[in-house]
């Protein structure tokens, strides 16, 4: 096992996509997207990188590039953010109906207007529904073998879906962290080059994206749902993989002082870590039944591995990093009461809409969250969200 | 040569990567058109297809018309995707993990619509990074799939559904033809040209040399449309012709930026001969028509000018 390098952890992401030997890169630079794919040109330029690095006119390119190193059959990968990725949004439904296993990783920005170029979720929410695989990583290791996993995943010929590998922009994107790397033969065996399924091919000609008629349109899209949701169990797999040969284990729910807990946070990306200082002060000082459940897979939803954390819980509140205009909660808050609302003894779902465009959440919001969420649980409080820290 | 460029078809490879059962408008010079690509390219080439006419006839699933490999992705990415598959494929070669290490022609085929309009930054893009593909515009100038709407290469005096003729507005598209050639050829790209399906070997020569010039290649491929062009299906290709011997559509090639006419006629019919059987163009005045014509023999001329420089260079 190599030992820790403290490196910025863009630059870790493009070592993990360097160790997965990629074929293709196809990017186009946004902010705070950029440091990695500026690496990877590095690499390639260095010829540390053996790969075709496509520097395009525009994100919709970058995709529609993707769509076709992909078909060819070359492992593929890109990198965006906000505004990149709502340009995407035509490619992204894409990309996945034609089963192309794109990987991208999403340097979580919010989307204009007006224009910020910092952190939030509304990027990765307005392109929920595209049937992307979407995980999230909290620390720069995480988003290192995350990075490395999606591949693996993504291939896998029971999956052939894209993955994005969400990362919170300059909170994760630009700080130096600890990571320990893996070797490239460690990494070789875990993650062999990819076998395509089906590829462009003269000779053995196949048609790809051919028109969709009303009688197999439905079953197309029933297909590619079953596929996704299958996927959990490959993920679940390739995390049981990894932590074998590599010692880090991952779950698609990960809790936090959970045992026992009345109370519990839910939070997706880097805000974690700050949660976790929060659950520290609230169990150690005041002794407090509260814990943190931390969302690594968004899609698919991991509805089992969710509800099997909610027994003795009374109250769950979910902080949401956007905004869903108009509608019942905060994205995330909304899709966790769809999750529990059946189930024996749900908990009462509190949803919170804080950090966004780069406002900072702090571990006393966190421990104040804590107590509204309480109180509100206590008054049955019926709400759409409450958003922390807004000046009204 | 000119009459066996017009009558002698026949001769033509005898191999095919476009199969017959395609759900084209009978009389369609675009499939025609494709057909006579596929001859000349035979079967080591990728296609990389914009939405339009071209991938809706051909491609309705359980059914495809493609041979060859053949992929679909949107309407204005055709030139990105294909970039895609040429960059894939090149590396997966080097790799030595591609399972064919023959040479493959890289296609992207796309309508005006697809090109000079909603394609433009994507082409552009392409042609820009140098990546070794044949670009054919199909251009039947108008968006012919969505019902017949005007695009920027749809010519003055045109009604289209977007640009009708009107009692207030008795002229119909306002706007002149995008000249889409001239702006590829600007990209400085090694090989450029237009062509037509009436003159089958002037475009199987031109589409064999696009593929085997390293690097990229555009063709402009003026292929009319009996349904959207409001005429008789049989018309296709006898409309074709005669809009080279208008000098509307002049067929020409731009090699490493020497311009070269293809096809010459010593003869030019008059404009009236190509807008007078076609529906798209019966609302005209005579006024009109005479301010076609100078438009017509305005940008051949500034054409020639170009082929004389080029002689001149080259001399
Ligand atoms: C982004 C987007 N906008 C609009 C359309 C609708 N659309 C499909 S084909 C087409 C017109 C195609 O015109 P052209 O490229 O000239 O090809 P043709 O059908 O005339 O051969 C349009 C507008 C679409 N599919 N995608
Ligand atoms: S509408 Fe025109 S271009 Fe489209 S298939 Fe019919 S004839 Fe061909
Ligand atoms: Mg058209």
């Amino acid at each position: 096992m190599a030992k820790r390098i403290g490196i910025e952890v863009s630059l870790a992401i493009s070592e993990a996509v360097r160790l997965a030997n990629v074929d293709a890169i196809a990017a186009y630079p946004i902010t705070p997207q950029t440091h990695i794919v500026e690496h990877l040109s590095e690499l390639v330029a260095s010829g540390e990188l053996d790969a075709a690095f496509i520097p395009v006119e525009s994100e919709h390119s970058a995709m529609s590039v993707c769509a076709g190193t992909s078909a060819a059959g070359a492992r593929t990968y890109t990198a965006t953010s906000s505004q990149g990725l709502a340009l995407m949004n035509e490619i992204l439904y894409i990309i996945p109906a034609l089963r192309l296993p794109v990987v991208m990783t999403i340097a979580n920005r919010a989307v204009s207007g007006p224009i910020s170029i910092w952190n939030d979720h509304s990027d990765i929410m307005g392109v929920r529904d595209t049937g992307w695989i979407a995980l999230f990583a909290e620390n720069g290791q995480e988003a290192f073998d995350l990075s490395l996993m999606a591949f693996k995943i993504a291939e896998d010929h029971r999956v052939l879906l894209p993955i994005s590998v969400n990362i919170d922009g300059f909170t994760l994107s630009h700080v130096i962290e600890p990571h320990e790397f893996l070797d490239q033969d460690e990494v070789d065996k875990f993650l062999p080059p990819y076998t395509p399924a089906v590829q462009l091919n003269p000779d053995a000609p196949v048609s790809m994206g051919t028109v969709g008629i009303p009688e197999i349109f439905s079953e197309a899209k029933k297909c590619q749902d079953e596929v996704l949701k299958g996927s959990e169990a490959v993920i679940k797999e390739v995390f049981a993989d990894f932590g074998e040969r590599f010692g880090r284990h991952y779950k698609v729910v990960e809790t936090y002082r959970s045992e026992g807990a009345e109370t519990l946070l839910l939070t997706m990306g880097s805000v974690g870590e700050t949660a976790m200082e929060a659950i520290d002060r609230l169990r150690d000082e005041e002794n407090r039944p509260v814990g943190l459940i931390r969302l690594r897979l968004w899609r698919p939803f991991p509805v089992e591995a969710l509800r099997a954390e909610m027994s003795g819980v009374k109250t769950l509140a979910v902080i949401d990093r956007a905004v869903s205009f108009g509608g019942t909660a905060g994205p995330v808050a909304g899709e966790i009461r769809s999750a529990l609302y059946s189930t024996d003894q749900a908990p009462y779902v509190a949803s919170f809409i804080a950090g966004l465009g780069g406002r900072d959440i702090t571990i006393s919001d966190f421990m104040a969250v804590v107590d509204q969420a309480e109180k509100m649980a206590a008054a049955n409080e019926i709400h759409q969200y409450k958003m922390i820290g807004v000046r009204e | 040569m000119e009459n066996l460029n017009v009558y002698a078809a026949k001769l033509a490879p005898q191999q095919e990567s476009l199969a017959p059962g395609h759900r084209a408008c009978q009389g369609c010079a675009e499939l025609l058109a494709v057909r006579l690509v596929a001859k000349t390219l035979g079967r080591d080439y990728i296609i990389a297809n914009a939405t339009g006419c071209l991938e809706i006839v051909t491609s309705s699933f359980p059914h495809s018309a493609w041979q060859v490999p053949w992929i679909h992705v949107a309407f204005e990415n055709a030139a990105a995707v294909a970039s895609g598959v040429e960059a894939g494929i090149k590396v997966l070669q080097r790799k030595g993990r591609y399972p064919v290490d023959r040479k493959i022609t890289i296609i992207a085929q796309a309508g005006d619509g697809g090109t000079v309009d909603i394609g433009l930054q994507a082409l552009s893009g392409a042609l820009e990074r140098g990546h070794d593909m044949v670009y054919i515009c199909y251009d039947n100038e108008a968006y012919m799939n969505t019902g017949v709407q005007r695009s920027s290469s749809t010519p003055y005096g045109a009604t289209t559904t977007t640009s009708p003729a009107g009692k207030a507005d008795p002229l119909g598209q306002h706007t002149m033809k995008k000249n889409i050639v001239e702006i590829a050829a600007a990209h400085n790209i090694p090989y450029v040209a237009t062509a037509s399906p009436s003159y089958p070997f002037d475009l199987m020569q031109k589409v064999r040399k696009a593929a085997d010039t390293p690097g990229p290649a555009y063709i402009h491929c003026f292929v009319p449309c009996p349904t959207g062009w409001r005429m008789a299906p049989n018309l296709a290709v006898s409309i074709g012709r005669i809009a080279v011997e208008s000098k509307v559509f002049p067929l020409y090639e731009i090699e490493n930026g020497e311009y070269k006419m293809t096809v010459t006629h010593k003869n030019h019919r008059p404009v009236i001969d190509y807008l007078k059987p076609q529906g798209r163009f019966r609302h005209l005045s005579e006024a009109n028509i005479a301010e076609i014509q100078q438009q017509v023999d305005k940008s051949y001329d500034r054409l020639l000018k170009k082929v004389k420089m080029s002689q001149i260079e080259l001399d």
